[in-house]
């Protein structure tokens, strides 16, 4: 499969595509395996990490859920290209800036991404829209079943799976979900609920993972213990959490409602204003704005496809696939101006919001005329 | 950030290990040349910190031959792990198993796993275990000249061989 068409299609887990992604966009599992007998590909010498890809791609390629799949060489790719796939949660940030010896082999409905000679030999991961941890993992552990039966993996029996960090040990399974919590910030309640979440030992992150800033009121949320657990533990209690954190702001959006619906109707006017009419539009600026659009779509404020459009847009107006779409490098100000123009263009056709439709508890037949229409 | 020494925005960062401790440094341009920072070896973190008089760091390495130990798998250092905080390959978990040790205490919700086991890996083991136990039992059956069991586990031996072989 070419490049092109990977990324022409978005995946289902993108569109959030028959799931409840109102407040969980996506979960995430991936497991980490090595090769026994063999260097990490860190502390392999180049002939050794391409031996080990030799062995490794075929093997991968062969699996089932990987007919038709896109199979690249890193070094194959642009480095727009690599970034193009980070931006969609394809390969990490640390496989995009390794070259020879790296490959990526992406299932073509792209639930199923695995990356070669990462950290790790192997690093396979299953994204599934909505909370459905356990369905990631069953995907994603079924092609582990069948790699295991060709591959000898490093494996310990008292620490399990070994892999290049320490961090890792065990399971070798990181489970993380994607959560939208505009009320919970807009409410001051996020610092508290994220502190109780870091107490329970599970990790918050930004949009792109580790080290990375929160934006767009994205939220992810991921075990760090992979040692001395089964993975069904693991799994069962981030789920939990996470439900429960979705509750937390399924509850302060509606709060927010009740308690101040003009602050709630005047945040998601004004982004529509903005991302309707702006000329120049940053890219931290964009995701704020979306974020309370997509708040919108859930709350009724917009149609339901709202909220899908918004979701494309978020990957849409990061920079790799600015460039992308414009086939040229381009200077921070042409790129204002090109994420304004896909927004503005995207967001065409949708109307204004429909105040009434939360305002209609408690008040008069006639409601005040907000201007926006 | 800005510079430790005069406020002003800082330009350069400096980490130095001082007693075994990590001391960070932050300094604008002007600071950074006004105390060598540009000849690092005229330069020590540990004056500016502690006041200027102070006894150089000790910038010793460790006594060879005390830390010298070296997978023999895959050549990692004990030298590169305390630098990397990362493993050269599965065998450096044995060569390091005490460093491993140290490392996983409080980094994990326990220090043995529970979780998933790879089928075939397993199955190889045993296989590997009971051949192995095999061998030292038909050893010992030849050098009773117990001809007749020796018998039974040369067969037995060749049977799993060649499941070995099938497996491959």
């Amino acid at each position: 499969m070419r490049f092109s068409t990977l990324i022409k299609h978005p995946a289902d887990w993108m569109t959030g595509e028959g799931a409840d992604n109102a407040i969980v966009l996506t979960s995430r599992v991936r497991l980490a395996r090595n090769l026994a007998g063999t260097p990490f590909p860190g502390w392999a010498k180049k002939k050794q990490r391409t031996e080990v890809l030799e062995r490794l791609r075929p093997a991968v390629e062969a699996l089932p859920r990987m007919r038709d799949a896109f199979s690249q060489e890193l070094d194959s790719l642009s480095s727009v290209q690599k970034q193009v796939m980070v931006e969609r949660h394809l390969i990490s940030r640390e496989h995009a800036a390794r070259g020879e010896g790296s490959a990526a082999v992406i299932e073509r409905r792209q639930s199923v991404a695995i990356m070669l000679n990462e950290e790790d030999h192997l690093r396979m991961q299953s994204i599934r829209p909505g909370l459905k941890l356990t369905e990631a993992y069953e995907a994603v552990n079924e092609v582990d079943d069948v790699l295991a039966e060709q591959l000898e993996y490093a494996f310990d029996a008292e620490l399990g799976y070994l892999t290049t960090c320490p961090t890792n040990l065990g399971t070798g399974m990181r489970g993380s979900a994607m959560l939208h919590l505009p009320a919970l910030v807009l409410s001051d309640q996020i610092g508290q609920v994220l502190q109780a979440v870091n107490k329970i030992g599970l990790a918050v992150r930004g949009l792109f993972g580790e080290g990375t800033e929160s934006l767009g009121n994205l939220f992810q949320i991921s075990n760090q213990s992979t040692l001395g657990e089964s993975e069904e533990t693991i799994l069962r209690r981030l789920e939990r959490v996470i439900s429960q954190v979705a509750n937390h702001e399924a509850n302060a959006r509606e709060r927010l409602l009740e308690d101040d619906p003009d602050m709630v109707c005047d945040k998601i006017g004004r982004a529509y204003g903005v991302l309707r009419h702006a000329w120049l539009i940053p890219s931290k600026e964009a995701l704020t704005h979306l974020s309370l659009l997509r708040l919108g779509g859930n709350l009724g404020f917009f149609p339901e496809e709202s909220v899908a459009l918004c979701d494309a847009l978020l990957t849409e107006i990061q920079p790799a696939h600015l460039q992308m779409h414009s086939g040229r490098k381009l200077s921070p100000e042409e790129r204002d101006a090109i994420r304004a123009e896909i927004v503005r263009s995207r967001l065409q056709s949708l109307e204004p919001p429909d105040i009434r439709s939360i305002k209609k508890t408690g008040e008069e037949d006639s409601p005040p005329d907000l201007g926006i229409t | 950030m800005n510079c430790d020494n005069c406020g002003k925005p800082a330009k350069v960062h400096l980490t130095q290990l001082v007693g075994g401790q990590v001391k960070k440094i932050a300094l604008c341009n002007e600071c950074a040349k006004q105390k060598g920072v540009t000849d690092p070896t005229g330069f020590a973190l540990a004056d500016m910190l502690l006041g200027g008089s102070q006894a150089k760091p000790s910038l010793v390495p460790a006594t060879p031959g005390k830390d010298a130990r070296r997978c023999a798998d895959c050549g990692f250092t004990l030298e590169d792990l305390k630098r990397i905080r990362r493993f050269g390959c599965g065998t450096c978990y044995q060569t390091f198993r005490e460093e491993v040790n140290q490392m996983i205490r409080g980094m994990h919700k326990g220090t043995s796993h529970c979780g998933k086991v790879p089928d075939g890996l397993i199955e190889m083991q045993m296989r590997q275990k009971r051949l192995d136990e095999l061998r030292g039992r038909l050893e010992q059956a030849v050098s009773a000249e117990n001809y007749e069991e020796a018998a039974g586990l040369r067969d037995e031996i060749r049977r799993l061989e060649s499941e070995v072989a099938n497996a491959d």
